[in-house]
């Protein structure tokens, strides 16, 4: 930005928002804090049952503990099936809908089955995964792809397809065959849509990666939860849920990086 | 002087599941190299239909379209559409090049053609700029550099300058008429507009409603003079204006108060 000489009242406005920003964000880690105390409190005064509630002391204690074990082989197991799931969704999903997007008459005729398939709750096919693919981290990665790459397909075709029919018009009269239409066109103006596809599968992929580790797994964040459960181990749960929340909002922090960078790249 | 682009009974029919509707009509007319010519038609009238088959999108269901004596025009034609079209993720600089990319024609010639109308055109200090950042003007300027790139025999524009308020809409009108009568193009102008018509044009024809086909070509004969505002101040232009308006109205008549398109109402300016 460039430097330029600032009235007063605009300093004031300027001011104003700061101390707005500085609001909130005090507002926002108050929160965490009167949280955490309030359950330490009620947990160390015995109104709540830290055996099923957990603290957050009891948290902290298991996680020191499971640092300097394997947790952070878990973390790993995790975070690789939940990455690998992601990126695989996003480029079949994208080669999916750029095949859609050549053949109007194959769009037609998949249709129905695109609607079929995303209305289908992915958990039900399970079982069949894992007779199908092995009770392994191959089955976890098909459970986290299969959850995303169907809407993925729909909502990056529903961006090719909005791009308006103007635009259409002039590469057809500056003579540009489909792919050059595609790469310099619809692709570039599909581009807000992709982005905001990919922060709605950060999600997607965890609830992947996570309900695949519930139904097969030996290790990984879903598996410690499993397990805490199964021992009546709340702590655990409660801590690898904390991990979990962590890493999620990580990750969808780096993909708004990337939409940053690719917008700003874009000059829009 | 030789005609540059010349139709010889264009029809035009176009299929929907309703059935088949003729759109154009044993169309002819003649374009006289360096002219800038009008055509001018109530809305519903297959004018873009028409602007489609001269820019060689759309294949004439039966008659032909040659320019400079050559038959299809696809690659002859620059196509100046609605609104300017620049796409947002180019800068302007980009935006003007796309037509050479796509042609694989970035040779340094073209690129140094490309730079050279930038510069005669006061766009040079914008080329790295995106179009957001220009005046709907400048916008509609760079897009119709993009057109000339690609170094057209006849330029087709196509009500280009309707999304633009009135004020700019005039003197974008007049700089648009000048880039054209300096760059020695042949120009075709389609719109509604009547005034915008008779000051940019040379000649005007008029389109009967669908079937289209012309019904009259008026020859604009205002004093020799370039400035497109001028010219909406010559008493001679209110004279033309008259006439064309009682022509597109006799349609109106011709086909009663049932399914008639509407004539657009036009602003005397």
């Amino acid at each position: 930005m460039k430097k330029k000489s600032v009235s007063p009242s605009h300093l004031k406005y300027l001011r104003n928002q700061r101390r707005n920003k500085g609001v909130v964000v005090t507002c926002q880690l108050l929160l965490v804090v009167l949280f955490l105390g309030l359950w330490q409190l009620l947990a160390d005064k015995g109104v709540i049952d830290s055996f099923i509630t957990s603290s957050p002391a009891k948290v902290w204690t298991t996680f020191a503990q499971l640092a300097k074990g394997d947790l952070w082989r878990h973390v790993g197991v995790t975070l690789m099936e939940t990455v690998v799931g992601f990126l695989l969704s996003f480029v079949i999903g994208t080669v999916v809908a750029i095949l859609l997007w050549f053949s109007q008459t194959v769009r037609r005729v998949l249709e129905p089955y695109l609607i079929v398939l995303n209305a289908l709750p992915k958990i039900a096919l399970g079982p069949l995964i894992i007779v199908w693919i092995g009770a392994g981290k191959e089955a976890i990665i098909t459970m986290a792809v299969l959850i995303s790459v169907i809407i993925t397909i729909i909502n990056t075709l529903t961006g090719f397809i909005s791009v308006p029919e103007d635009k259409l018009l002039l590469m057809k009269t500056l003579g540009a065959n489909k792919w050059q239409t595609l790469w310099k066109l619809v692709f570039p103006s599909s581009m807000p849509t992709i982005t905001a596809c990919l922060k709605i599968n950060v999600g997607m992929s965890w609830v992947g990666s996570i309900m695949g580790e519930y139904l097969v797994s030996k290790a990984g964040l879903g598996y410690l939860i499993v397990y805490g459960g199964q021992v009546f181990n709340l702590s655990l749960v409660m801590c690898s849920t904390v991990i979990l929340c962590a890493l999620a909002g990580l990750m969808y922090l780096a993909v708004a990086i990337v939409e940053r960078v690719v917008t700003k790249a874009m000059g829009l | 002087m030789k005609s540059m682009l010349s139709l010889s009974d264009v029809s035009y029919v176009y299929h929907t599941k309703r059935g088949e509707t003729h759109a154009l009509d044993h169309v002819s007319f003649d374009v006289a190299e360096g002219e800038f010519y009008g055509i001018v038609g109530p809305s519903g009238s297959g004018k873009t239909t028409l602007l489609s088959v001269l820019a060689g999108v759309l294949k004439p269901t039966s008659g032909k379209v040659s320019v400079d004596g050559k038959e299809g025009t696809l690659g002859a034609v620059g196509y100046m559409l609605q609104r300017d079209q620049l796409l947002e993720w180019r800068t302007i600089r980009k935006n003007v090049l796309l037509g050479l990319e796509i042609n694989r024609s970035l040779t340094p010639d073209n690129l140094a053609y490309a730079d050279n109308l930038l510069k005669k055109y006061g766009l040079h200090e914008f080329s790295s700029s995106y179009p957001h950042e220009l005046s709907g003007g400048m916008r509609q300027r760079a897009a119709l550099i993009r057109t000339l790139v690609l170094r057209p025999k006849v330029v087709l524009l196509d009500e280009p300058f309707s999304a633009l308020d009135f004020q700019t809409r005039l003197s974008v009108g007049d700089d648009v008429h000048r880039i054209i009568k300096a760059e020695g193009l042949t120009a075709v102008l389609v719109t509604h507009d009547i005034s915008e018509a008779i000051a940019l044009c040379d000649k005007v024809a008029v389109l009967t409603p669908r079937p289209a086909t012309v019904k009259s070509v008026f020859d604009i004969d205002i004093a020799e003079n370039h400035d497109t505002l001028a010219r909406r101040d010559d008493p001679e232009f209110a004279k033309i204006f008259k006439r064309i308006w009682k022509e597109l109205e006799v349609h109106e008549e011709e086909i009663g108060e049932s399914l008639s398109p509407q004539i657009p109402t036009q602003s005397t300016s």
